[in-house]
């Protein structure tokens, strides 16, 4: 599978290295060319860890700027993304609308500001753009908007869309013959809503290969966890009753990111059950439930971003 | 009725709908019906029969038909998503204002066997609250085709219109209203018969019912204009504050509730542009049992209705 798409990659020309609109200067940042199966482990690792500091710090200086934000949820979430834009997926921001490429849809649409903190370092847009977050007619709007910032698929918000939608990719890049694959990110929260039940069962049913779902587990919802409020366990049992191959993993180990999403001789839709926690990378937010979309004051930015580093 | 009347060829459009879907799929790879479980509801074996592959039936699952209709227009396609009207836009109404409408993808929604066709089966199969769900969301084009000829029209402008829409397409049969060289127009009321003194203003299966009342007018002394509003987004302003300045009365007449449908939208019109006397006829509430053709006089969606309530307007 890896050789194929490799081989694709250099038919199509695709993947061009954007590293000089990269500010983080110091980490060999290049991406957008998909898996790379060559690059030595630690090399990723480094790559992407770099990548992720650069992440949480525009997160909480644009939710500081904002006073408006998810900022637990973007936190939890902000690996798998660096992961997926860093060293898997295959994209062009040059020509967003390449009908070749990977698609991503974030359905947890709330975590808008750690989308566009990503598409900025992955030179979707500028990230001059990112202080203008939920600012009057700012394209940066608290969901996601695909015909106001290049790098959306879809717009999410309403929680259960997206898994639909990509599941409605994976069979048009089936009836295509073509091979580009589709990555959809779930909140936990949101799978209580039903529509994604019915997209896992027919991903299942029609046994969509070329389809990921990755499910940022971090066992919160808004308002508590998630299995106080209607429990999902034994999540990983229910993906397999309806017909996923099914991982569980450590939402913020990159290796065990970057194995799960690439692995090989694929015959069923992948669903990736990432554990991660809430405000990861902040000791004082981590797996705390009231950081869901509570505003950090300027002081607890500061104190976080001297944790992130970088 | 008119005396001289014979009783005219009358067609399920859902046949019209097929075959021009069928065409324009031998022509154009890209489109592909959606289905809900519903490819003999829809009328779709034949397309099955001939596009296996682009017939994509989810099951009975409307939420994620429609989530699957998005995804499949991003990845280049032309759905055509085919399912029982009420279950198409009461189920999935959120996918379609959020995945349709808002991310502008280029989907057709066709709601099939709208109003009141499903007659006996009752207020459940009904969609007659369609017209207002679907008129509430933005950037959302609706079309109502009154019979074949019209039907094909839509369904060929609809895979080239690059504009998410949604179309009712009938099962209750209905006679040919459209003149052979009236070809339909986005946003174009076709005018199917002048008239000074009142103008019925009908859409989809109501048209041949608005010309039947025309001709109960007529003999009555009274002269009806018709207007075929097969466009109910965006609307005919023109054709309305037109039809409010020369003939000064509106009905408006269709099968769906009267709180948002096409005489909400008329009257939202004449009221701020040039207000005149209306009635707005339609279904009134939830119906009681009975056939399609027992609701329509139920609720006065007849010429002897139609014709009565216009003559209100002269009292």
């Amino acid at each position: 599978m890896i050789d194929r798409r490799a081989s694709a990659l250099k038919k199509t020309k695709r993947g061009t290295d954007v590293t000089e609109n990269i500010s983080v200067a110091e980490t060999a940042v290049s991406h957008g060319i998909g898996l790379r199966p060559d690059e030595d482990a630690a090399a990723r690792r480094l790559r992407l860890a770099a990548a992720a500091r650069h992440i949480r710090r525009s997160i909480l200086t644009t939710i500081g700027t904002a006073k408006l934000g998810h900022v637990g949820g973007d936190l939890s979430v902000t690996d798998i993304l660096t992961t997926l834009f860093f060293a898997v997926l295959r994209y062009d921001p040059r020509d967003p609308a390449n009908p070749a490429r990977d698609r991503f849809i974030l359905s947890k649409g709330h975590c808008s500001v750690a989308l566009y903190s990503t598409l900025a370092l992955a030179g979707f847009i500028s990230e001059s753009l990112l202080p203008t977050f939920a600012e009057p007619l700012s394209p940066l709007n608290g969901h996601p908007n695909r015909r106001k910032v290049p790098g959306v698929e879809s717009n999410t918000g309403p929680l259960g869309h997206g898994l639909p939608v990509g599941v409605g990719c994976a069979i048009a890049a089936r009836l295509a013959g073509a091979d580009w694959c589709t990555y959809v990110v779930l909140g936990d929260g949101e799978l209580q809503e039903g529509s994604n039940w019915e997209a896992a069962m027919a991903a299942g049913h029609r046994k969509l290969s070329n389809l990921t779902a990755i499910v940022d587990r971090n066992r919160l919802q808004q308002g508590a966890a998630t299995e106080d409020t209607n429990a999902l366990e034994p999540l990983a049992d229910k993906w397999r009753s309806f017909g996923w191959d099914t991982v569980e993993i450590d939402g913020h180990d990159y290796d065990a990111l970057y194995t799960a999403i690439a692995a090989g001789g694929r015959e069923r839709p992948r669903c990736i059950i990432a554990n991660t926690h809430k405000g990861h990378g902040v000791s004082f937010m981590t797996d705390g439930v009231q950081w869901h979309h509570k505003v950090p004051s300027p002081a607890q930015i500061e104190a976080a971003l001297v944790e992130i580093g970088g | 009725m008119s005396s001289t009347s014979v009783v005219p060829e009358t067609f399920d459009c859902r046949q019209a709908f097929v075959a021009e879907l069928s065409a324009l799929a031998r022509e154009d790879p890209r489109i592909v019906a959606v289905c809900n479980d519903s490819v003999g509801s829809s009328n779709l074996v034949g397309f099955a029969a001939e596009f296996p592959d682009r017939m994509v039936n989810v099951g009975i699952a409307e939420q994620n038909m429609v989530g699957v209709a998005a995804g499949l227009a991003n990845g280049g396609y032309i759905p055509f998503v085919c399912a029982a009207a009420p279950f198409l836009t009461g189920r999935a109404t959120e996918q379609i204002k959020s995945d349709i409408a808002y991310n502008g993808y280029h989907v057709v929604l066709c709601g099939m066997s709208p109003g009141v066709a499903y007659g006996e089966l009752g207020p459940t199969h009904h969609s007659i609250e369609d017209l207002s769900w679907m008129r509430a969301i933005s950037d959302l084009l609706i079309v109502v085709p009154a019979d074949p000829q019209q039907t094909r029209d839509v369904v060929r402008w609809a895979a080239q219109s690059d504009k998410p829409s949604y179309l009712r397409i009938g099962r209750v049969k209905v006679p040919a209203v459209t003149p052979v060289d009236a070809p339909f127009e986005l946003g174009k009321a076709l005018q199917l018969r002048d008239g000074g003194d009142v103008t019925l203003v009908a859409t989809g299966v109501m048209v041949s019912r608005a010309l039947e009342a025309a001709d109960v007018l007529a003999a009555g002394g009274i002269s009806a204009r018709v207007l075929n509003m097969t466009t109910i987004v965006p609307l005919d302003e023109a054709a309305i504050v037109r039809a409010a300045v020369e003939t000064k009365r509106i009905v408006t007449i269709e099968e769906a509730r009267t709180t948002g449908g096409l005489g909400a939208a008329v009257a939202a019109v004449v009221v701020q542009a040039q207000p005149v006397p209306m009635r707005i006829l339609g279904v009134a509430g939830f119906a009681p049992t009975g056939k399609a053709e027992f609701l329509y006089e139920y609720f006065g969606l007849t010429a002897d209705g139609i014709a009565g309530a216009a003559r209100e307007l002269f009292a």
